[in-house]
């Protein structure tokens, strides 16, 4: 086993994970501040999340290899779409965090609709989004990982090499570097919430293991 | 050519359609391998987030359950355990069950434990023993939660019982897997195609199942909020 191909492994696998997380960030926001000031709207949004999700990965690379080829793109837009199905609950819920007087306390200032968005709401809605943010880059990191069986380079490929050649120590290491991956990136996100909120109380013990102020998973999967 | 395109040239053939890896064999195959994997998971949840709930005990211990298991590597828990206990049984189920329990228990406990506190009073005051308030009151009015859970449990089972085709595991997966191996896109292509028709009607499934197992009060409820 030539181990000097793990830091590039590690790299191509922070990076299947992080990017679908972020560019499903990007979509949710508007999405989700869309569905939140137009109570029609969530509920379609919401049907067709949930059924996106329902999808497995495996399936979904599949489909777009005849589009995209055997390249991170395949892998990158399924797990773009499940991180966007994770963040637009969390960002409806976050806007819907935002109390009445606060809102109206921000209109009797003068401040516009734009301004409010910007200065007050999303602040407030941080500490959820982020929640969701969380659950979305742990799941991509780790679901990265099954790319490797269409040859999408990932640390997978430690898993994969290690079953074929029958040697548990690579699988140790592929999936001990995959949770640990996903650890420091979500203890990452918890430090940018600490700087982005810096009014919130400080439970540094609860957070890092997941408790603090995150939406409950239920509202990854929404019923309908 | 359209992904389209290649599963139809593939499934049109009629060889797909007969013997043991045809493609009816493979969709009860993996139907069966999904519904064990989810009936060990939900008899090992469902009874633990209800009792969680009702308690109190052990809800961080749940939750933070509940965030960790995203970060296991599906692919690797298959592949370890089939290297550690040879490809049997065991092999694919205790993966399938393990990914398929933290959904199921998490949605379980809050359901259970977010039962208003006033109905829990109530049913107190009526005189209903602990196991009549949780059967009578804090399951019904959890049901929403249960079956949710229940539902997730089932899209992370099914998609996990496909990634198990490379262990060795049948089902839709094997198409995939076999496909690949002999870069064979049109038998990859319908392998996926019905993978994805497979999960959208466990999905249907389980929008049936809410409606039935869901209280009447409780859907009105839904229906005015």
């Amino acid at each position: 086993m030539d181990w000097s191909a793990v830091p590039r492994l590690i790299w191509e696998n922070a990076y299947l994970g992080i990017v679908p997380a972020l560019i499903g960030l990007v979509i949710a926001l508007p999405l989700g501040i869309a569905c939140a000031r137009w109570k029609w709207l969530y509920p379609p949004v919401l049907s067709a999340t949930s059924v996106l999700y329902a999808l497995p990965s495996l399936a979904l690379f599949i489909v777009l290899i005849p589009y995209t080829g055997l390249t991170d793109t395949t892998v990158v837009i399924p797990l773009t779409l499940f991180s966007l199905c994770v963040l637009v609950p969390n960002v409806v819920d976050g806007m819907r965090s935002v109390p009445e007087e606060v809102r109206q306390a921000a209109t009797a200032m003068g401040f516009g609709t734009v301004r409010r968005l910007v200065q007050v709401e999303l602040p407030i809605a941080v500490p959820i989004v982020i929640a969701g943010l969380r659950v979305a880059m742990v799941s991509s990191i780790s679901l990265a990982s099954v790319g490797q069986l269409i040859g999408v380079s990932s640390l997978g490929y430690l898993i994969v090499d290690g079953y074929q050649r029958d040697f548990p120590e690579e699988i140790y290491v592929g999936g001990g570097l995959i949770i640990a991956l996903a650890l420091v990136c979500d203890l990452l996100l918890v430090l940018l919430r600490r700087v982005l909120t810096p009014w919130q109380p400080r439970r540094s013990r609860e957070e890092i293991l997941g408790v603090g102020v995150a939406a409950p998973p239920t509202t990854m999967v929404v019923a309908g | 050519m359209s992904f389209f395109s290649f599963a139809w040239n593939w499934l049109k053939q009629p060889a797909q359609w007969h013997g043991s890896g045809g493609i009816p064999v493979r969709i009860l195959e993996q139907l069966g391998y999904t519904a064990l994997a989810l009936l060990v998971a939900a008899l090992i949840a469902v009874p633990l987030g209800i009792l969680i709930g009702h308690t109190g005990r052990g809800a961080l211990a749940v939750v933070n359950v509940a965030n960790a298991w995203r970060a296991i590597p599906t692919l690797g828990l298959l592949v370890l355990l089939t290297i550690w206990l040879g490809f049997n049984v065991l092999a694919w189920l205790v993966p399938l069950v393990v990914l398929g329990i933290p959904p199921i228990l998490v949605n379980v406990y809050e359901g259970v434990a977010g039962v208003d506190p006033e109905l829990r009073d109530a049913a107190r005051g009526m005189g209903m023993t602990p196991w009549q308030q949780v059967r009578k009151v804090e399951v019904p009015v959890a049901m929403p939660l249960i079956v949710l859970g229940l539902r997730t449990g089932a899209i992370f089972v099914v998609a996990t019982a496909t990634i198990a085709a490379y262990i060795g595991l049948g089902g839709l997966g094997r198409y995939i897997i076999d496909g690949l191996a002999v870069s064979n896109y049109g038998e990859v292509a319908g392998g996926a195609l019905f993978v994805v028709l497979l999960a959208l009607a466990v999905q249907a499934l389980f929008i049936g199942v809410r409606r039935v197992a869901v209280p009447k009060g409780l859907r009105q409820q839904g229906r005015a909020s």
